[in-house]
C-alpha cells in the first residue's frame, strides 16, 4: 500500500508540557488509521499541526512522498486534508448548505449560487451515504447530523485524508453505529481516514491499524485486527509509578450522601449522566475513574447545586438536597473542589485571604454586625491556613492570580477541608499541580477521611484514584460501568473498563510480548 | 369613526412619517452591518451627526449637495473605522467605544461649526437635495404624495433596503458577514478573514449612518443644528433590534417608529401629551428585547473580540 | 488595616494619567487647528479651574454631580453591569427632588432636604431596577434597556415639567422649590453647596459598601467572576438587581444635587450629560471611589476651566468635550495594554 502520510519526528511545546515529542506516524493510502490515547497524551495537538491549526517546533510532514510546508488551515486544505473538528465549526442560524460552502462558495457574479450548492451537497450526500437535509438549518439538526454536515464540509473541498478529532464523543450509540458505515463508505470511495479517540471499543470495529500515544510520546502502533482491548489498554495508560498514601484502612461507617437514578443535561441539552446510582459512606473514599468527558464534569456540578438535575434525587445525611441552593448544600455540610479552579473555584483578582472566606464570607466569625466585614478574623483565618496547608508565598493579601497552579489548588483545598464537612467533593483535584502539592493534597484526603469524613474523588488520574480510594467505580458514557472495592481493582482492569470494555470481558492475562511496529 | 381615521392616516401624517422615517432607515442599516458582523455599534448618533455636518459642510463650500453626500460618507466611514481599530484592534469595550464616539462627535461637530462659520447653534443654510415627484405614483388620491413626492434620499433609503437584503443574504459577502457575527472561528478554519470583513462591515456602517445624517442637514432640512439627530442615532438602533437585525424588519420598524413621530406633532393638537407617543419606540424596543414579541436574538459573537490563536 | 506596597498595582494607577496627559496632547492638535496656542490655552484652562478661590469653587461645583454619577456608573461596573442610562436615573431622581420641593411647603429644613433627597434616591434607584430585573431574571443586556429608559425618562419628565408640574412662567420648567427644600451655599457667590459634602461621604460609603462589606463582596465578586461566585453560595441574580438599584440611587441623588442646589426648579432637560460624563469619570477613576473623586474634580475643572478659555483665547469650549472623548478612548484601549501586562506576569 502507497504511504499517503508521513510525519518524522513532530515536536512541539507549550509553557511547561512538550505535547509532542519526536512523534514519527505514517498513514496509509485508503486506510482507516486510529489514534489513541488518554487526555493529554497530545493525539489533539498532533493533528492541529498536520492540518496547519499549530506550527511544530521541529518535524517534518511529508504528503504523497513530498516534504510539505503546512502553516495554516488553507494549506491543508489545497493538500486535500480535511478535518472535523470535536467542537463543530458550525454556524448555527445557517443552512447545512451554507456551511458546507462557505469560504469557497459556488458563485454567480456575487450571488451565492444556492441551488447549485444544494445540488453539490446533495451529491456528495449520495455518494458517500452522508444523509442529511440541505435546507435545515445548523440549529434544528442533530448533533450526528451536524457531524456529517462537517464531514461534507471537508469532502466538498476534496479532502482525500480526512482527519476526525474524538468523533464519537457527543453521539448516541446509535449514532457511532451510523459513523461506522460513514467511515466504511468514504473508505470505499478512496478516502483516506485518521481518527483521534480514546474509546478502544471503536478502535477496535473501526480501524485497520491504530497508533497508541501516551504523554506525548508513540508508544507504538499495531495493526488492529492482530491486538485486542488489553493489549491497547496497557499502551495507553502504561504503567507509571504510583503515588501510594500511607494510610490505614478505612472504617466506613452509614451513608452520608446517596444519589438515586440520577440524570444531567448538559448547556446544550444532551443527557450526560444517565440515571446512576451511588453512596457514599462516612470515612471512606469513593474513587471514581474515568476519561473525561464521561459524565464526570456534569455529576459533580450537579452535587454541588451549580447545575441543575433533570432527573433523580440527591440525599445527604438522609436530607433530600436535590433542590437546595449551593449555598444551602453548603451549609449543610458540602465542600466541594472543583476541577476547574480558575472558573469555578477562585477569584483570581481576589486576594488570597479573600478567596479563603469564599462560601463562608457572610457567616460569623468573618462577618460582624451582620454585613460587615470583619477583616481581622478573615486574615487571621488566612494566616493560620497558608501556613497549615504551606501556601506559598505565604502573603494572604497577594492576589490569587499570583500564584502557582498547585498553590492555587491549596487555596481551594485549605477552603473546603478546614469547614469540617460531611461531605467532600473533589473534581480532578491535582490537575495541574507541582508533584509536592500533590502528595500534600492527597495526604489531606486520606486525613479528611480518617476523621470521618465522606469523600467523593472524581478523577481522570488513576493512579490517584488506586492510591487514596477504599472504593472505585468506573464511568463510562454517563453510566457506572463497574463498581469493586479497591482492593480488587487493578490498573489494567481499570483503564479496560475506563475504555469501555464490559468488566465481565476482562481477563487477566499478561502479555509480555515485544511492541510490533508494523 | 372615519374622523379618527382620517385623523390618524391623512396623508400629512403619513408623508410625515415617510420623512421622519428616512434617517433611522440609513442609520439602522448601518447599524445593522455593523452588529452582523459580529461589532456593537451604539455610537450610530455620532456618525450621524459627523455625516450630518460634514454634508453641510461639503456643500457650503462646493455648492453642490451631491458631493456634500460623498462627504457624508466618507467622513462616516472614518468615524466608523476609529471604532474599529479601538475595538478589533484593540480590543476595547465596543460600548465604551461607541460611547466616546457619540462623545467625541458631539463636540467636534459644534467645535468645527464654530471655527468655520463662527456660529454656535445653527449654520447659514446651504444647497439642499430636492425632492421629486414620480408623475403616476403622486396622483393616487390619498396615499399619492405619501409615496409619489418625496426627497430624492427617501427613495435611496428604500432602494438600500432592499440592496442591503440581497447583500446581506443572496451575495457570497453577506454569507461571510453573516458566519463572522455568529461563529468567527468557524469563519476562520474555513478560509474567511474575520478582520477583514469586520473592518469592511464597519466602514459600510459608518457610510450609511453619515448618510442618516446628511439627510437631515442637507436633504430634510438646509443647514446643520447643534445636536440636530437629537437621538435619532438611538432610535435606529432600536429599530434595528424591533426588526430583528434584518433590512426588511428594520425598515418596517423605522416606518413604525417615523411614524409615532409623525404622530405625536398631530396628537399635540389635540391635547394627547406628545410625550407618551415620543417614548412608545423605546418602550417598544424594551418589550421586544425581553421576548415578548418573539426572540430578538443578536449575532452571537456579537461583542466579542476575536483572537486568532 | 496594614498597606501593604506589594499588593498596590502601579500600573492600575500610572495608566489612567497618562491617558490624560495623551489626551491633552492630542487636544493640542484641535487647539492648533482653532488658531491658538496649546500652551496659552491650557494656561487659561489651569489658572481657570485651580487658579483662583472662585475658579476652584467652580471646579468643585461641576465636579459635584459628576461625582454622584461617577459613583453610579462604577458601582455598577463593579458588579459587570454596564448602566449608561445614569442620564435617565438622574431626572428620575431630579424629578423626585422638585416634586418634594414644591408638594410640602411646612416642612423645616432638616426634614424637608433628607426627604427629598431620598425620595431622589429612591426613585432613580427603581428606575434602574427594571434593566436590572430584566438582566438577572430574563437575562436581556443592559445596555440597550438602560439607554431606552434613558429617552423614557426624558420624555416622562418633559411631559411633568410642561404639564402638571410647570410653574406658569415662560419657559419649560417648574416653578423654583420652596426655600426650606434648598441646600445652603457654601462658599457664595459661587453654587457650591452642601452638596458636595453629600457627595465626599456618598463616595466614602460606596467605598465601605464595596470593600468592608459583604454585599461588596459579593457585587465585586459577581462582577469579577460570576461562575466562582455562584459557587460560593452568593445569589447573582439578587445581587445584580441591587447593584442596579445602588447604582441608579446615585444617578438619581446627582439629580437632586442639581434641583435643591444648583437650579432649585427641573428646567426641561436641564443635564448637561451628567450620566454620560460619568461613565468617563468612572472609566478614568478605574470604578473606585476614590479615584473616581479625582476624575470628578479634573472632569469639573475642564468644564469650569472651558468657560473661561473659550471667552479669552479662539478656542471654542466644545474642545473640552473633544478632550473627553479623547481621555475615554485612551482609557479603554489603554485597558488592553494593562490586561497583556497583566497576563504576562501570571504565566
Amino acid at each position: 500500500m502507497n504511504q499517503i502520510l508521513e510525519l518524522k519526528n513532530i515536536t512541539k511545546r507549550f509553557p511547561g508540557v512538550v505535547a509532542n515529542d519526536r512523534i514519527s506516524l505514517d498513514v496509509a493510502e485508503g486506510e482507516i488509521h486510529a489514534l489513541v490515547g488518554e487526555n493529554g497524551s497530545g493525539k489533539s495537538t498532533l493533528m492541529n499541526i498536520l492540518y496547519g491549526l499549530y506550527e511544530g517546533d521541529e518535524g517534518e510532514i511529508y504528503v504523497r512522498g513530498e516534504k510539505r510546508e503546512i502553516s495554516e488551515p488553507r494549506d491543508a486544505i489545497n493538500l486535500r486534508i480535511g478535518m472535523v473538528f470535536q467542537h463543530f465549526m458550525l454556524v448555527e442560524t445557517l443552512t447545512v448548505a451554507e456551511n458546507v460552502i462557505l469560504g469557497s462558495e459556488i458563485r454567480q457574479g456575487v450571488r451565492v449560487n444556492y441551488r447549485r450548492a444544494v445540488q453539490e451537497v446533495e451529491r456528495l450526500s449520495q455518494e458517500y451515504g452522508l444523509r442529511v437535509d440541505p435546507h435545515a438549518k445548523i440549529a434544528d439538526i442533530s448533533v450526528g447530523q451536524q457531524q456529517r454536515v462537517e464531514i461534507l464540509k471537508a469532502l466538498y473541498r476534496g479532502a482525500e485524508i480526512l482527519i476526525l478529532d474524538e468523533p464519537t464523543a457527543v453521539l448516541t450509540p446509535q449514532e457511532v453505529e451510523e459513523l461506522v458505515r460513514v467511515m466504511a463508505n468514504l473508505k470505499a470511495q478512496g478516502t483516506t481516514i485518521i481518527f483521534i479517540t480514546h474509546k478502544i471499543k471503536e478502535v477496535l470495529v473501526a480501524s485497520d491499524r491504530v497508533t497508541v500515544l501516551r504523554r506525548g510520546k508513540k508508544v507504538g502502533t499495531k495493526v488492529t485486527a492482530k491486538t485486542n482491548e488489553p493489549e491497547l489498554a496497557e499502551m495507553m495508560v502504561g504503567r507509571s509509578v504510583l503515588l501510594r498514601v500511607e494510610k490505614t484502612p478505612a472504617e466506613p461507617q452509614s451513608a452520608v450522601f446517596a444519589a438515586e437514578n440520577l440524570a444531567v443535561e448538559d448547556e446544550r441539552g444532551s443527557l450526560r449522566v444517565k440515571g446512576i446510582g451511588l453512596e457514599v459512606r462516612a470515612g471512606e473514599v469513593l474513587g471514581i475513574a474515568g476519561v473525561e468527558g464521561n459524565g464526570q464534569s456534569q455529576l459533580v456540578e450537579a452535587i454541588a447545586g451549580l447545575m441543575p438535575v433533570k432527573q433523580g434525587r440527591l440525599f445527604l445525611n438522609g436530607q433530600d438536597i436535590t433542590r437546595a441552593t449551593p449555598l444551602q448544600r453548603k451549609r449543610k455540610g458540602l465542600g466541594y473542589v472543583p476541577e476547574d479552579r480558575q472558573r469555578r473555584g477562585l477569584i483570581l483578582e481576589y486576594t488570597v485571604a479573600d478567596n479563603l472566606v469564599l462560601g463562608l464570607h457572610g457567616e460569623p466569625p468573618f462577618v460582624r454586625y451582620r454585613f460587615l466585614r470583619h477583616d481581622r478574623a478573615i486574615q487571621r483565618n488566612a494566616e493560620e491556613l497558608v501556613e497549615s496547608y504551606d501556601i506559598r508565598p505565604p502573603q494572604p493579601n497577594y492576589l490569587a492570580q499570583s500564584l502557582s497552579g498547585g498553590n492555587q489548588q491549596k487555596v481551594v483545598v485549605a477552603r473546603e477541608f478546614t469547614r469540617t464537612p460531611k461531605l467532600l467533593v473533589c473534581a480532578q483535584p491535582t490537575r495541574g499541580v507541582d508533584v509536592g502539592a500533590i502528595e500534600f493534597i492527597h495526604q489531606q484526603i486520606i486525613a479528611q477521611r480518617d476523621r470521618g469524613v465522606a469523600v467523593l474523588l472524581v478523577s481522570a488520574e488513576l493512579d490517584e484514584i488506586l492510591s487514596l480510594s477504599d472504593r472505585i467505580a468506573v464511568m463510562y458514557n454517563g453510566e457506572i460501568a463497574a463498581a469493586m472495592e479497591a482492593r480488587d481493582a487493578t490498573e489494567k482492569k481499570l483503564g479496560f473498563i475506563m475504555l469501555g470494555g464490559r468488566p465481565e470481558d476482562f481477563r487477566e492475562e499478561r502479555e509480555e510480548g515485544v511492541l510490533d511496529e508494523v | 369613526m372615519m374622523d379618527v381615521f382620517a385623523f390618524l392616516f391623512s396623508t400629512t401624517v403619513l408623508a410625515a412619517a415617510v420623512r421622519m422615517a428616512t434617517p433611522l432607515i440609513f442609520a439602522s442599516l448601518g447599524g445593522l452591518f455593523s452588529e452582523r458582523a459580529g461589532i456593537i455599534n451604539i455610537a450610530l448618533e455620532g456618525i450621524m451627526l459627523t455625516g450630518a455636518f460634514s454634508a453641510m459642510l461639503v456643500t457650503s463650500f462646493v455648492g453642490n449637495p451631491w458631493v456634500g453626500l460623498v462627504g457624508a460618507v466618507i467622513t462616516g466611514a472614518m468615524m466608523a473605522l476609529i471604532h474599529a481599530v479601538v475595538c478589533i484592534r484593540y480590543h476595547a469595550n465596543h460600548v465604551v467605544s461607541g460611547t466616546a464616539i457619540n462623545i467625541f462627535a458631539g463636540g467636534l461637530t459644534v467645535f468645527l461649526l464654530r471655527l468655520v462659520f463662527n456660529v454656535a447653534g445653527t449654520s447659514p443654510a446651504v444647497a439642499r437635495i430636492p425632492a421629486v415627484r414620480l408623475p403616476l405614483v403622486a396622483d393616487i388620491p390619498w396615499i399619492g404624495p405619501v409615496l409619489g413626492q418625496q426627497n430624492i434620499m427617501v427613495y435611496v433609503a428604500v432602494a438600500l433596503v432592499f440592496v442591503s437584503w440581497f447583500v446581506l443574504f443572496k451575495t457570497v459577502w453577506g454569507l461571510r458577514l453573516r458566519s463572522v457575527g455568529e461563529h468567527p472561528k468557524a469563519a476562520d478554519t474555513v478560509g474567511v478573514n474575520v478582520f477583514v470583513m469586520r473592518y469592511t462591515a464597519l466602514a459600510l456602517s459608518g457610510a450609511l449612518a453619515g448618510l442618516g445624517g446628511a439627510y437631515l442637514s442637507i436633504a430634510h432640512l438646509s443647514r446643520f443644528g447643534d445636536q440636530m439627530t437629537a437621538g435619532r442615532g438611538f432610535i435606529a438602533l432600536a429599530a434595528m433590534i424591533f426588526g430583528k437585525w434584518n433590512p426588511i424588519g428594520a425598515m418596517g420598524a423605522a416606518l413604525f417608529f417615523g411614524y409615532a413621530d409623525a404622530l405625536q406633532m398631530r396628537l399635540q393638537e389635540v391635547g394627547i401629551p406628545s410625550q407618551f407617543v415620543s417614548m412608545l419606540p423605546y418602550v417598544l424596543t424594551m418589550v421586544a428585547l425581553a421576548g415578548f414579541i418573539g426572540r430578538a436574538t443578536p449575532p452571537k459573537a456579537l461583542g466579542k473580540p476575536y483572537t486568532k490563536e | 488595616m496594614k498597606f501593604d506596597f506589594k499588593t498596590l498595582d502601579y500600573t492600575a494607577i500610572a495608566a489612567p494619567f497618562i491617558s490624560v496627559v495623551l489626551a491633552l496632547l492630542v487636544g493640542s492638535l484641535f487647539i492648533l487647528l482653532a488658531g491658538s496656542n496649546p500652551w496659552e490655552a491650557y494656561r487659561v484652562l489651569f489658572t481657570e479651574s485651580f487658579g483662583s478661590m472662585d475658579a476652584f469653587a467652580l471646579t468643585l461645583q461641576r465636579a459635584t454631580p459628576l461625582v454622584f454619577t461617577g459613583l453610579a456608573v462604577a458601582f455598577a461596573f463593579r458588579c459587570g453591569l454596564f448602566n449608561i442610562g445614569a442620564e435617565g436615573q438622574l431626572y428620575m431622581g431630579g424629578l423626585a427632588a422638585v416634586w418634594v420641593g414644591l408638594t410640602f411647603t411646612t416642612l423645616p429644613s432638616y426634614i424637608h432636604i433628607p426627604f427629598a433627597i431620598l425620595a431622589a434616591a429612591v426613585l432613580g434607584g427603581l428606575w434602574a431596577a427594571i434593566p436590572g430585573i430584566l438582566k438577572a431574571k430574563l437575562g436581556v443586556h443592559e445596555v440597550i434597556n438602560t439607554i431606552m429608559l434613558n429617552f423614557i425618562a426624558f420624555y416622562l419628565t418633559d411631559f411633568f415639567v410642561i404639564g402638571p408640574l410647570h410653574g406658569g412662567r415662560a419657559g419649560p420648567e417648574t416653578a423654583r422649590i420652596v426655600e426650606s427644600a434648598r441646600l445652603t451655599r457654601l462658599m457664595p457667590p459661587s453654587r457650591v453647596t452642601t452638596a458636595l459634602y453629600i457627595a465626599l461621604i456618598a463616595a466614602v460609603v460606596v467605598y465601605i459598601i464595596l470593600f468592608r462589606t459583604k454585599l461588596g463582596y459579593e457585587i465585586r465578586a459577581v462582577g469579577l467572576n460570576a461562575a466562582a461566585a455562584q459557587y460560593g453560595g452568593i445569589n447573582v441574580a439578587k445581587n445584580i438587581v441591587l447593584a442596579m438599584m445602588i447604582s441608579g440611587g446615585l444617578a438619581g441623588l446627582a439629580g437632586a444635587e442639581q434641583i435643591l442646589g444648583l437650579h432649585t426648579r427641573f428646567i426641561q432637560r436641564f443635564s448637561p450629560d451628567l450620566g454620560f460624563m460619568g461613565i468617563a469619570v468612572a472609566l478614568l477613576g478605574r470604578s473606585h471611589p476614590f479615584g473616581v473623586i479625582l476624575a470628578a474634580i479634573l472632569f469639573g475643572a475642564l468644564n469650569a476651566g472651558g468657560a473661561a478659555m473659550d471667552r479669552l483665547t479662539d478656542v471654542p469650549r466644545e474642545l473640552i468635550v473633544i478632550i473627553q472623548a479623547l481621555i475615554i478612548f485612551f482609557v479603554a484601549a489603554d485597558q488592553l495594554v494593562r490586561r497583556f501586562l497583566k497576563r504576562r506576569r501570571a504565566a
